[in-house]
Parts: structure tokens; C-alpha cells; sequence
């Protein structure tokens, strides 16, 4: 950029043109033309715009907040009156969710799908700390997705479980069971809770010594069958698990079986009856039983 | 140092513009071309298109609440917006191809901005009379009752064609008849009355009073199209070595003036306002209607047409020279606008490829990865896909789910159990799918496999397919 000089100014300039801004491009000169003068109100309508603005809403930073805006108005506020319409709006299919008859939510397609997608947000703010945002579970937490289920997988006994829960003290109705502490109650003595731990690895198919696995079956039948069943295949009625399938809550190796028949597990989950409501319970159990193990 | 001057004010009002009226091959050009688009626009939502029973019979529609573009025999969904982004590109690459051409043939003829306001002059020509009678009216200060009434008279028009405007908007996001009749019954959306109260008014606003201020100072494509024009670039000009010096009077044989008689009718009839004798302009929207009346004034004086012409700023030294023109076709055919056509062509061409290969069932595959895979009690591997199945028909289609990968896979379908689920029509329908394989069989022990899933529709045997991957112990 340089400044111009009279004698290198452009030969379009013409007496009565616009001043130039004095910038000068390979003789190329830039016209100093004035703005639109709607332009500038324009502007001073933005300015007044604003003024108004912050005084209707918040803006102004404070020392610990900001101003509130004389409107009232808040996000926060936003996403209630949002809730509050939401709730309304579903009112309806949760009276119809609530008291239709469990087996025949799947009858109807739109009260199942509002239950698997409502279910399916109730599971992620409630159930997944311990099942997992995928519900595939943890170890002492069950993995939802596979077909074995300690206290049965049908949709009424899912909603029973969810309902009230299991081994809690807060429901009278919850779900109970409690296995002996075999080893720290000394009902049983270390040998012959190694052979019970034998006989149960082999039902699952790993190659064990026969003379421990033989032992064993005597020992778990005489201890382990009245929950477990004699084909150790468990009962859902008690929440025994199967010991014969792939599956392991706790583990499958020696050291965590071993620990496992000496000091027993006791497994919670809370009520949620006084929490969620029963149209909620519904359609998380709703959820829960599509994904992929339902009876 | 120079003299202190007063200080230039800052801001300048705007200058009201009366265009006079024209008549000529250009003017009559815009004619056509004002009624064709406005045309185009006011009508195309009321023709109708039947789709069968559940789908909308209109044949151009943003249906927005069911995320649908219906568009005579095409119909887009979502996942096929890549066809309005390549139309959108075959837009600009066209505006580049006239552009580096003709110039701005797009301000001049075809931008809504130039033809609302044509029309809307010619609304205020109608009713406050042709350019000295509107000069007179602007400068009559007192307002009395004529002034009043033909003011008012005119804007109720213009009022009227901006709720039209508005009105023709709307139309295209939902069935018309039904949103006329609910417009009219007061029982439509408010956004259908905001849209069209929004509309009126900057119709209203841009082409009763702003005009050519929103070309000169709001419109980005005026800056932007100065980098497509060269000097093979056809534009408006003036041709100064025919018409300079410029007089009234006679010419006689020993006289020095030009051509141009100074009749100021090219000024006269500028819709943007400026002389073009003076040179190139950014203002100008090269709408021609300068060059019909200088023709006309040229045609009653006896001197041949064209002292102000389309013409390419790299024949002016041949012309100075007195040779004649090169071949328009000379300039419009050069390597710039060959490209621009070859781009626009070849996308233009894609997108006929990927009209015609688009199949009616479609499918995306989302596999489940929380988590990867899922033992079952027998010791088999279960995975888990999201598909989501597309029937673009009008009815409700059986879908058959088979995969196609290990033989030892077997597919089970959610909630489904047989293989085949029913789609309704023109809806996508999310369908878990569970791929199972044994404990021992070679998926299951492997870290993944990859497997098509394929989809038929067992109407009429189209099929479609996406590949993914089993995810197995990894042992």
C-alpha cells in the first residue's frame, strides 16, 4: 500500500466522484463511499435490540449468578415445563402399560414398542450402575442378554424381580434365598468341599480326576441337591443357579468356586416398586425380557 | 496542504430509483421468463401425483414431520440426502458456467429478488402511472387524498402478492388443498401462519422499497461472482468509441459528436439506478433493459442498434481498431466454461447412475458392540445386529433375514420367529437380528469373522445386502 500521488491517480477518477480512501492497489483506487444510511439504523436497532434483550433475559454476570431477565426465563425451567408436557402427553399409554396383563403387552405392538423405548431409558438412569449400559452385566451382577436366569426369565418373573427385588431388607416381598457358608460354618470339611468344587467343574465339561469328581456327586447330593437340584441344572424357584451350563455369575475356575461354596454369595438388588412407578417397572421389564434372553 | 474540507457525511440515504418503461427483445425475454418462474413457483404444489393409497399425492413435498422429499416419480428419504447436496452442487456449478458466459445473467433474469421486483414496479407502474408521473408524485410533499389512495392502493397489491408469495411457500411442506382450506378456516400449524406472515413481509419489504439495495449491499454473490467473470465474460457495456463525444444536436458532416445523443434513456430505465456509459459497474445486474432502449432510441434516429450491447470486454481493442467481433461462440466456448460444463455433466450423470441403481429395499446394519458378543448357557456365541429394514413401496412387504458367512451360523430374528418379517409400507423397521454359532464351531473361537446379512423381499424377489463382522471368544 502506498499513499497516492496526484499524477498516478487513476484515469477514471473524475471531479465529483467520492474521496478515495488514499489506498492504492497496482493503480487500483479504493472509493471512500458513505453506508447506507437504513444500514446505520439497522445498527442502532441491534443496539436497542440488545438493551432490551438483556433486561428480558439473563445476562448480566454477577458475582455468584446472573441477572434473572424480568420474563423469567431459565433452561432449567425449559426442561421442567418439557418434563411436565412429556408426562402428560405418555399419561395416557402408562394407565393403558399399568394395568393391562403382563403376557399381552406383546399383543400390542404400540404399547410394546412405547415399553421397550421407555423401558429402555428407565434401564440406563436406574439399572445400569450394576447391570451395565448394555445390560451385559459384571461379575456378580447377571448379564441380561443370555438365556440363563437365577430367579426366571419370563416376563412375569422379571417384573416380580424388578419389583421387588432380591435379598433386600426394604421389601417384605422380595425375593430370598440364602446359601450355607459351607466352609466358614464348617458344615462341610476342606476336602470335601475341593471334591464338590471337582464334581461341579466337571459338569460343565472340564476333564477333572475321577476319584474326586466320584467323591464329590456324594457330597453334592447330600448338600447341593436340594437347591441345585440333582442334575445340578439349579431352580429358578430359589434363585439356585444352574451349575451345568457355560455360565458363571462369580466364576468358573477352583479359587473362586472354592470361595464361593466356602463363604456362599448373598446378592442384592433393591425394590424399585417405591420408586419407579408400576407403568416404569413394566416397561423396563418389557425391555429387559426383548433383549435377548426372554422366556 | 489542501484546503480543510467539511468532513463527507458518513451514511447517505438512499436515492429512490422510477424506472421508466421499456420495450424490446430483452424486456420481452424477461416477460417470459417472470411469468415461466413465477409461474413454476405459484403452481407446482397444487399438481398432483398418485403414489397409491398411503403415500401423499403431491407431486413436490417436503413431508418434514415424516422426513420425506417427494419429487414427481423420486422419492428421498434421509439417508439419500446426498442427492439434494449434489443438486445443490449442479445449482452452483451452473451459476458458475452462466456466470463465466453471460455475466450476471442470474441477478438479471432469474434471482426471485429481480423478478418480484420487476413485478412489483410493475404493479406500482399500473397504478401510480410510468416514471415522470412517479417522480411527481415522490416530490409532492402534501400529502392529499390522491396521493394517499394510490399509495395505499399500491401497497394493499403488493401486500397481496407478498401473502401470495408466502402463502406458495407453505404449500410445499404439506398437502396443499387440505393446508388452503385449514389456512383459511384458521386451524393450521402456527408455523404455517408465521412462515407465511415472515414471507409477506420481507417480500413485501424487498421488493416494494429496498429493491436494488439488498443486490448492492446484502447479496453475497455479487462479490463472489467476480472471480468467475474474465474478459470473454459477455456484459453489459457502452460502446464509448462509437457514441463519444456524446451531444444533443444535429449531426452534421463536419460535426465531432458520436453517436450518443444524451437522451438519458438508458439512465432512465435502470432498475439498479446508474449510467452505464460510465463503465463497468459494480451495481449492475446486466438485466439488458438499458440496451432496449437505446436501441429504440437508435432505430428512430436512423443509426444502427447497439451502442450499448452484450459484448466481451477482449474485443474492445478490435473494435477501437474498427475490425469486426470475434464469433460469440469464440468467447462463450473456452476452457473455463468447458470445465464448468464437464464438472456439472459429470455429477449431473452420478447422480442419474445412482437414481437408476437405488433399490426400493434397503438395509443398514448397526452391530451391537455392548457387548461385543454374548455367551449363551450351552457355550455358544451369540452376536447381536441392529438392522434397520427399508420397504419404499406402498405396501407392507415380508422381508426374509439370512446371512450368509459360516455355515455353522443360524440367524434368529427378535420377536419374530420365523425368518420373515413384515415391513410396512414406506417405513424403515428396526429388527434386532442374533447371529448364534456353536461353542466349537470356528466363529465362535475366532476374535471375528466377517458375514453379510441379506435381506429379500419375498413379493417379488429383490434383494439387497450389507456386510459386517462376528465377533467370537477370540481364543
Amino acid at each position: 500500500m502506498t499513499q497516492p500521488e496526484d499524477n498516478k491517480r487513476a484515469a477514471s477518477h473524475q471531479p465529483g466522484d467520492p474521496n478515495t480512501t488514499g489506498h492504492t492497489w497496482d493503480g487500483i483506487e479504493e472509493f471512500d463511499n458513505p453506508m447506507p444510511r437504513w444500514w446505520l439504523w439497522t445498527f442502532y436497532a441491534t443496539i436497542i435490540w440488545g438493551v432490551i434483550y438483556t433486561i428480558a433475559y439473563p445476562a448480566w454476570p454477577l458475582v455468584s449468578s446472573a441477572t434473572a431477565g424480568v420474563l423469567g426465563w431459565s433452561t432449567r425451567g425449559d426442561v421442567a415445563s418439557e418434563i411436565v408436557a412429556a408426562e402428560e402427553a405418555n399419561a395416557e399409554i402408562n394407565a393403558r402399560l399399568a394395568a393391562i396383563k403382563m403376557e399381552d403387552i406383546a399383543e400390542d405392538a404400540d404399547l410394546r414398542n412405547y415399553a421397550v423405548s421407555s423401558g429402555a431409558a428407565v434401564f440406563r438412569t436406574w439399572c445400569a450402575q450394576c447391570h451395565g449400559s448394555g445390560a451385559a452385566g459384571a461379575v456378580g451382577y447377571p448379564n441380561l442378554l443370555d438365556d440363563a436366569w437365577l430367579w426366571g426369565g419370563d416376563i412375569e418373573n422379571i417384573h416380580l424381580t424388578i419389583a421387588h427385588g432380591i435379598r433386600n431388607e426394604e421389601d417384605p416381598d422380595a425375593r430370598y434365598s440364602e446359601m450355607p457358608a459351607f466352609g466358614r460354618d464348617e458344615i462341610l470339611t476342606p476336602e470335601e468341599i475341593d471334591q464338590a468344587v471337582n464334581y461341579v467343574m466337571s459338569l460343565s465339561g472340564t476333564p477333572q480326576d475321577a476319584a474326586q469328581v466320584e467323591a464329590g456327586s456324594v457330597v453334592f447330593a447330600d448338600n447341593c441337591a436340594s437347591c441345585h437340584t440333582e442334575d445340578a441344572t439349579g431352580d429358578p424357584e430359589q434363585g439356585a443357579p444352574n451349575l451345568a451350563d457355560a455360565l458363571w455369575l462369580y466364576g468358573g475356575d477352583y479359587d473362586t468356586l472354592t470361595e464361593t461354596v466356602n463363604n456362599s454369595r448373598f446378592g442384592v438388588m433393591p425394590s424399585w416398586s417405591n420408586r419407579l412407578t408400576e407403568a416404569q417397572i413394566r416397561a423396563v421389564a418389557t425391555y429387559v425380557h426383548q433383549l435377548g434372553g426372554g422366556e | 496542504m489542501n484546503d480543510p474540507q467539511p468532513a463527507p457525511s458518513l451514511y447517505a440515504a438512499r436515492e429512490p430509483i422510477f424506472p421508466r418503461r421499456v420495450s424490446g427483445t430483452f424486456r420481452n425475454l424477461k416477460w417470459i421468463i417472470l411469468a415461466v418462474t413465477l409461474g413454476i413457483y405459484y403452481l407446482t404444489p397444487w399438481i398432483r401425483w398418485d403414489r397409491g393409497p398411503s403415500l401423499p399425492d403431491q407431486a413436490v413435498l417436503l413431508d418434514m414431520a415424516n422426513r420425506r422429499f417427494y419429487f414427481f416419480w423420486i422419492e428421498i428419504w434421509p439417508h439419500e440426502f446426498y442427492f439434494v447436496a449434489g443438486l445443490l452442487i449442479m445449482a452452483g456449478l451452473g451459476l458458475f458456467l452462466f456466470t463465466s458466459a453471460l455475466g450476471r445473467v442470474w441477478c438479471g433474469y432469474a434471482c426471485p429478488q429481480t423478478v418480484w421486483t420487476d413485478l412489483f414496479i410493475l404493479v406500482e407502474r399500473w397504478i401510480e402511472g410510468d416514471r415522470n408521473a412517479r417522480l411527481r408524485l415522490h416530490r409532492q410533499k402534501k400529502m392529499d387524498l390522491r396521493k394517499a389512495r394510490l399509495r395505499l392502493t399500491k401497497w394493499v397489491v403488493w401486500l397481496l402478492i407478498g401473502l401470495a408469495t408466502g402463502g406458495a411457500w407453505v404449500f410445499y411442506f404439506a398437502d396443499a388443498p387440505t393446508l388452503a382450506r385449514d389456512l383459511i378456516t384458521g386451524q393450521a400449524h402456527p408455523i404455517a401462519y408465521t412462515t407465511m406472515a415472515i414471507l409477506t413481509a420481507t417480500t413485501f419489504f424487498f421488493g416494494g422499497f429496498a429493491r436494488e439495495q439488498i443486490c448492492i449491499y446484502a447479496c453475497p454473490w455479487p462479490r463472489i461472482q467476480a472471480a468467475m467473470m474474465d474478459e470473454d465474460t459477455l456484459v453489459v457495456g457502452y460502446r464509448d468509441w462509437r457514441g463519444e463525444p456524446r451531444g444533443k444536436g444535429k449531426r452534421t458532416a463536419d460535426s465531432e459528436l458520436g453517436d450518443c445523443i444524451d437522451c438519458m434513456a438508458c439512465v432512465n430505465v435502470c432498475p439498479v439506478g446508474i449510467d452505464i456509459r460510465d463503465g463497468q459497474q459494480m451495481e449492475c445486474i446486466t438485466c439488458a433493459l438499458c440496451i432496449d432502449a437505446c436501441d429504440d432510441m437508435m432505430e428512430k434516429i436512423g443509426k444502427p442498434r447497439g451502442l450499448i450491447d452484450y459484448m466481451a470486454l477482449s474485443d474492445e481493442a478490435n473494435a477501437r481498431a474498427g475490425k469486426p467481433p470475434r464469433n460469440i461462440w469464440k468467447h462463450i466456448l473456452r476452457p473455463r466454461t468447458i470445465m464448468y460444463t464437464s464438472l456439472w455433466s459429470l455429477v449431473g450423470v452420478g447422480l442419474l447412475f445412482a437414481l437408476f441403481i437405488r433399490s426400493d429395499i434397503d438395509l443398514t446394519v448397526a452391530p451391537v458392540r455392548n457387548p461385543t458378543f454374548v455367551t449363551l448357557s450351552d457355550g455358544s456365541i451369540r452376536n447381536t445386529y441392529d438392522v434397520r429394514l427399508r420397504n419404499k413401496h406402498g405396501d407392507d412387504r415380508p422381508f426374509l433375514v439370512t446371512v450368509k458367512g459360516d455355515p455353522a451360523m443360524q440367524v434368529e430374528l427378535e420377536g419374530v420367529p420365523e425368518g420373515s418379517v413384515t415391513v410396512p409400507a414406506n417405513t424403515a423397521l428396526l429388527q434386532r437380528v442374533y447371529i448364534v454359532t456353536p461353542k466349537d464351531a470356528a466363529p465362535s473361537a475366532q476374535a471375528n469373522t466377517p458375514v453379510r446379512i441379506w435381506v429379500e423381499d419375498l413379493t417379488n424377489g429383490d434383494r439387497a445386502h450389507k456386510d459386517t463382522t462376528f465377533n467370537g471368544r477370540g481364543n
